[in-house]
């Protein structure tokens, strides 16, 4: 790779053993990839749960932070793995609970704003068009370069950091033009009405896209959708397919004509099969909306289902620090809480200890309105099951999903 | 037979290939502590990956892979290796954080020239896994 004056200070260790380790990685990564050189970035994002990082992760962060290393440009952090307030609730062992206090301790000695969030383009600051970052979660990634237009690859939990720690990442993949442009066309004549539909739509995008490296030029969607429809529409493409960016025709900033043929067609009955591979089982022991972090607007919903309602088996509600104190001030919690829900936040549940969760509580059915959180739990031994959130609901309530 | 990939990663490895067309994610498909694959739908489900290599068909999932190599890797439950007909970052970010070797990009499907069970020899230098 072409290094200018800084980056090969950097790699000589003239601004620190962390830089130096932080750049050694990047060039490592970037030489994977053929990258030419390095781009800068405005921000970074750090996906950092400690079931990911595990003690070993947790003890490089610290390493780093020993070093001397402190961010260069405004980095930031996904859910964590636990909200300290709530541990209790969900079970949490105390050994959980001080390693992810450990990490939060090693990433503010770094200078990251601990705001543990995966809906900061809602929340934090979304990026402008054409604004290079260094995003750490694939829905934080496949929103900014999909909706704002900006430029970012999956840079995971090491990576991130990387980029924090040297204002800067290797110029390959959604870097590029040349990655940027659709690879293929999918006409759509379902129209998605609740999230989950807007979930299940992107999952089988993403599902028939099949790599990261696969761009979607979707069409025939007939209104705009909004900004958490596209929330669940991107993560569950992203989760299903590894996909960081899509095009939507007449929405998209970067959809320009495509002259692709139409290479895949969705219709009602495959968006139907899709949510039918997650029901069979009626009773149900648990409800989780996450995945990603709800905004006020969902908590908003969420809440006047819950009015009047008693609630038969545990609902989680799982949002973002930065929304959290509004739905307390706003009334929205109290309304979830006092039909015996728990309003979550800083975390997200598939990235806090799922398995050990489920193990600690009994949990195995689950009901979610999340597309992504079905296609991650099956791996951690839940029987997920998707259902609207209106019927979520009345699971909470009946302990069986509504037919 | 040897296979010339487009990337590599890490340092040469010698071990028995688990074979499937399936994609690979450390968090979606694997039950780390007891070192198998556990996504019910996965080929290989139930089946050790606990220093074999892994050749399958591309990088699926989140980003959490590119800590968890690294992770598994401090308690000795991890792959060998992995050899992917297409990457991700997260991948090639894990592999380089973890020390794991990693492989990617073939002229034709890797998965369907390798036999499953074989012993196979990585040499990531001359970016080519041999049929031993």
């Amino acid at each position: 790779m072409r290094l200018n004056d800084l980056e090969r200070a950097m790699l000589a260790g003239e601004l620190g053993a962390a830089a130096k380790a932080a750049i050694e990685h990047q060039v490592k990564v970037g030489e994977f990839f053929g990258a030419a050189d390095f781009v800068p970035v405005t921000q970074a994002h750090i996906m950092a749960d400690t079931e990911s990082l595990g003690e070993a992760g947790v003890r490089w962060v610290e390493s780093l932070g020993a070093q001397g290393g402190r961010v260069r440009v405004p980095t930031i952090t996904d859910p964590r793995g636990t909200d300290f307030a709530k541990a209790g609730v969900l079970k949490h062992p105390a050994w959980i609970v001080d390693l992810e206090r450990r990490t939060v301790d090693a990433f503010k000695t770094l200078g990251v704003l601990m705001t543990d969030t995966c809906i900061n383009y809602q929340t934090i600051q979304a990026p402008a068009r054409g604004e290079r970052v260094a995003f750490g979660d694939t829905g934080v990634v496949i929103y900014a370069n999909s909706v704002c237009g900006a430029r970012s690859n999956y840079e995971g939990g090491p990576s991130a950091v990387a980029a924090g720690l040297t204002g800067r990442t290797p110029r390959y993949g959604f870097h590029l033009d040349e990655h940027r442009r659709a690879t293929l066309k999918v006409q759509v004549s379902f129209q998605p009405k609740t999230l989950n539909d807007w979930g299940a739509l992107g999952g089988l995008i993403g599902r028939l896209a099949g790599n990261y490296w696969a761009v979607p030029y979707v069409e025939g969607l007939e209104r705009v959708p909004g900004s958490d429809e596209l929330k669940h529409f991107g993560a569950a493409m992203a989760s299903f397919g590894s996909i960081a960016l899509f095009h939507l025709a007449g929405i998209t900033p970067e959809a320009a004509d495509s002259p692709l043929k139409v290479s895949h067609r969705i219709g009602e009955g495959d968006v139907k099969a899709l949510q039918a591979a997650y029901a069979g089982e009626d009773e149900i022991d648990v409800v989780v909306f996450s995945a990603p972090q709800l905004s006020l607007y969902e908590l908003r919903s969420l809440a006047a289902l819950c009015d009047g309602r008693r609630f038969a088996r545990p609902l989680l509600a799982v949002t973002s620090p930065q929304v959290k104190p509004d739905a307390d001030r706003l009334g929205l919690t109290k309304r979830i809480e006092d039909a015996g829900g728990h309003v979550l936040s800083g975390m997200c549940f598939y990235q806090s200890y799922a398995r050990e969760i489920a193990e600690a509580n009994g949990w195995k059915r689950l009901a979610t309105n999340s597309v992504k959180l079905v296609n991650i739990l099956g791996g951690y031994g839940y029987v997920p099951l998707l259902a609207s959130m209106e019927r979520c609901v009345q699971a909470a309530e009946s302990g069986r999903l509504p037919r | 037979m040897i296979f010339t990939a487009r990337h590599a990663i890490g340092g040469p490895a010698r071990g028995q290939a688990l074979v499937a067309h399936d994609g690979f994610s450390a968090r979606y498909d694997l039950d780390r502590i007891r070192g198998v694959f556990s996504r019910p739908s996965h080929k290989l489900a139930g089946q050790s990956y606990v220093g074999k290599v892994l050749v399958l068909d591309t990088a699926k999932g989140g980003v959490a892979t590119a800590w968890m190599l690294h992770e598994m890797a401090s308690r000795g439950v991890v792959p060998l290796a992995i050899v992917l007909n297409s990457v991700n970052p997260i991948l090639a970010q894990g592999a380089a954080f973890g020390g794991v070797t990693l492989l990617a990009g073939f002229d034709g499907d890797i998965t369907a020239q390798v036999p499953h069970g074989a012993t196979v020899e990585i040499d990531p230098a001359r970016r080519t896994l041999r049929v031993c």
